[in-house]
């Protein structure tokens, strides 16, 4: 597909669920062992173990595809798997039957290394051979001497791990705010001053986010924030970024998201103070020709940038003046400020003004204390009802028959919202 | 209630007017939701509150009665409306609302089938996220409680974008013609698995 192809998809299929060249994607693989995020161009590549595979056979592909790597002529490549192929069929038909006594457990087993008669150099030997990695994992479990005192369940992880590092799988994932703000937590949590996902989204409710609403935002989160607002936004309304001083605060995941021409428009900047000049004289700001440019989370050799793509319409203009005179005589219909370093009743007390009346205000902060304060403020100077300081808490659960409990580790910090209604 | 349509779209310059929803605030835990009329009373413990004194103020305004107690006058939003509906049934609230219209990832234009209805709670919430052009498809296998949340839904203004049909998803299934068109589902019922 060529470039200008992409164009005409970016700007009609925004909800368009197959890849298309240039897209951005999340690549998981290994069932969130490790989150990538890429763009798929002819050039871009992954590495998977020790191997580079190319990523051009994922264009195309629907969302939500898996691949494995294949040894083919030209090197390992990425195919993709349908359920047939599925080296986990075996897993599958023990698992249905009725759980059973299970009268093994690990009394004899000794871990002292000697249970395994394959070596490093036999399995080289099976890979240039050309044997597939679901041959490789039943070969181990054959010449394992211990495989068969071990539990029906521990078989299963035993397979499951090997399948992991033999058999790697990669699951095309589609950017959304959700999966951008799960890896993002994951990997670079103190870049998004550790939002996590339900946090998000109870912030987004919380803001009352709805088509056609002008929302103002202080987003120092690289643009997570203002992203999720433009994606639910949908092209209509505003979402300016807004922020003390002359610079922008940079909002590099924007660019992760895949949005249209329509939406990227939408995304716009404002100095604090040229909102609250009182007169609304011609532009003195030169048009800033987006964000600056931030690196991604992992690369490794994406190199394509948006001027590359033939200058399409990027998101992060300087917002137009009959824009900046329509909010100053309207008010924006929401505010989120995510200022982690900043204080909060500082920020809030400049921005509540601009606000309209009964227009609902949320802020993220990672710790309480500076929410406590803002919210006390709010109090005695009467500027807003409904207050509410909310701490999300979200635990992830393992699914299986017999074995459904609570992931062994849990995040305990997500943050805390700050919500109210202006008055 | 959603700034899809200009005449409700939150401003500094939007008057409270005849046939507006309002959400009346006394506490932050007791609120009521009124529709004001010309010769509408509203009347609390802090007294009665004529609707014409209401009638040209702004959103957000603070109101008095006739014996000096104050109430707010809030615009509605799906999430005051989650707190203020009248339950038929158990509802969800925003903690579960916020997070299930994140992780269906709806956005404007989006199709997505919702069963049961219930008291249309999480409804509401759906309606925005989809809004304008999307549409919500929503069943209930109970008659009686699938015309109360028409009327809420009528009440709130969605009615341009939502669907409540009566039909026991469970045992049927949603219908054929939807085949292929939804986005996202949402299923709240005993045995999702049938």
């Amino acid at each position: 597909m060529s470039g200008e192809n992409s164009e005409e998809y970016l700007s009609v299929n925004r909800n368009t669920r197959i890849t298309w060249e240039g897209c951005s994607v999340l690549l998981d693989v290994n069932d969130g062992d490790r989150l990538v995020f890429s763009r798929l161009t002819g050039g871009s590549k992954i590495k998977i173990g020790n191997k580079n595979c190319s990523l051009q056979p994922l264009i195309g592909c629907p969302f939500g595809s898996t691949f494995q790597v294949e040894d083919g002529e030209d090197g390992p490549h990425l195919s993709r798997m349908t359920s047939s192929v599925e080296g986990g069929e075996s897993v599958d038909a023990k698992n249905d039957h009725s759980p059973m006594e299970e009268c093994r457990d690990n009394r004899a087993i000794v871990d002292n290394n000697t249970a395994q008669s394959l070596t490093g150099e036999d399995i080289d030997d099976m890979r240039r051979k050309g044997a597939s990695g679901y041959e490789i994992v039943e070969a181990l479990i054959s010449n394992s001497a211990t495989f068969e005192k071990k539990t029906a369940y521990s078989q299963e992880k035993y397979r499951i791990k090997k399948q992991k590092k033999y058999a790697p799988k990669v699951l095309l994932r589609r950017p959304f705010a959700r999966s951008i703000c799960e890896a993002y937590f994951k990997k670079h949590g103190e870049r998004i001053g550790y939002l996590r996902v339900d946090t998000l989204s109870l912030l987004l409710s919380l803001a009352n986010i709805s088509p056609n609403s002008d929302v103002l935002v202080v987003d120092m989160l690289e643009g997570l924030i203002t992203g999720a607002v433009a994606e639910r936004l949908g092209g209509t309304g505003y979402v300016c970024n807004t922020y003390r001083g002359t610079t922008p605060y940079p909002v590099g995941i924007i660019r992760m998201f895949n949005f249209s021409d329509e939406t990227c428009q939408r995304i716009v900047h404002c100095s604090l103070s040229e909102l609250k000049a009182i007169s609304t004289s011609a532009n003195k700001f030169e048009d800033d020709r987006g964000s600056p440019q931030n690196g991604d989370v992992e690369s490794p050799s994406a190199a394509t940038s948006e001027e590359s793509k033939g200058g399409g319409i990027k998101a992060g203009k300087k917002a137009p003046s009959e824009a900046i005179n329509s909010w100053k005589e309207n008010g924006f219909s929401s505010l989120i400020v995510a200022a982690p370093k900043c204080d909060a009743w500082d920020i809030v007390k400049e921005l509540a003004p601009l606000i309209s009346y009964s227009a609902s205000f949320v802020v993220y902060h990672q710790y309480l204390q500076p929410l406590a304060t803002c919210m006390h403020k709010l109090q005695t100077e009467k500027m807003a009802v409904g207050l509410q300081i909310s701490e999300p808490w979200l635990r992830e659960y393992q699914v299986l028959p017999s074995r459904s409990h609570p992931v062994m580790q849990m995040s305990s910090a997500g943050g805390y919202l700050l919500s109210g209604t202006r008055i | 209630m959603l700034p899809v349509d200009p005449a409700v779209k939150l401003s500094f310059n939007r008057r409270i007017t005849a046939g507006d929803l309002v959400i009346v605030y006394e506490r932050h835990d007791s609120m009521k939701p009124v529709k004001v009329a010309a010769d509408g009373v509203f009347q609390n413990r802090f007294g009665a509150f004529k609707h014409s004194d209401w009638i040209g103020r702004p959103f957000g305004s603070r109101v008095l009665s006739q014996k000096g107690g104050f109430v707010y006058l809030l615009a509605p939003t799906p999430e005051l409306w989650t707190l203020v509906l009248s339950h038929r049934t158990q509802i969800l609230y925003i903690a579960d609302i916020s997070f299930v219209v994140t992780f269906l990832e709806l956005i404007p234009g989006s199709v997505v089938l919702e069963s049961g209805t219930g008291s249309g709670s999480l409804t509401a919430s759906l309606a925005r996220a989809v809004s304008p052009n999307g549409r919500v498809f929503t069943f209930d296998f109970h008659e009686q409680r699938a015309a109360s949340a028409r009327s809420d839904f009528e009440t709130c203004g969605l009615t341009d974008l939502v669907s409540v049909s009566v039909r026991d998803v469970q045992g049927e299934g949603f219908p054929e013609e939807l085949t292929g068109r939804a986005d996202s589902v949402f299923l709240d019922l005993p045995q999702p698995w049938l």
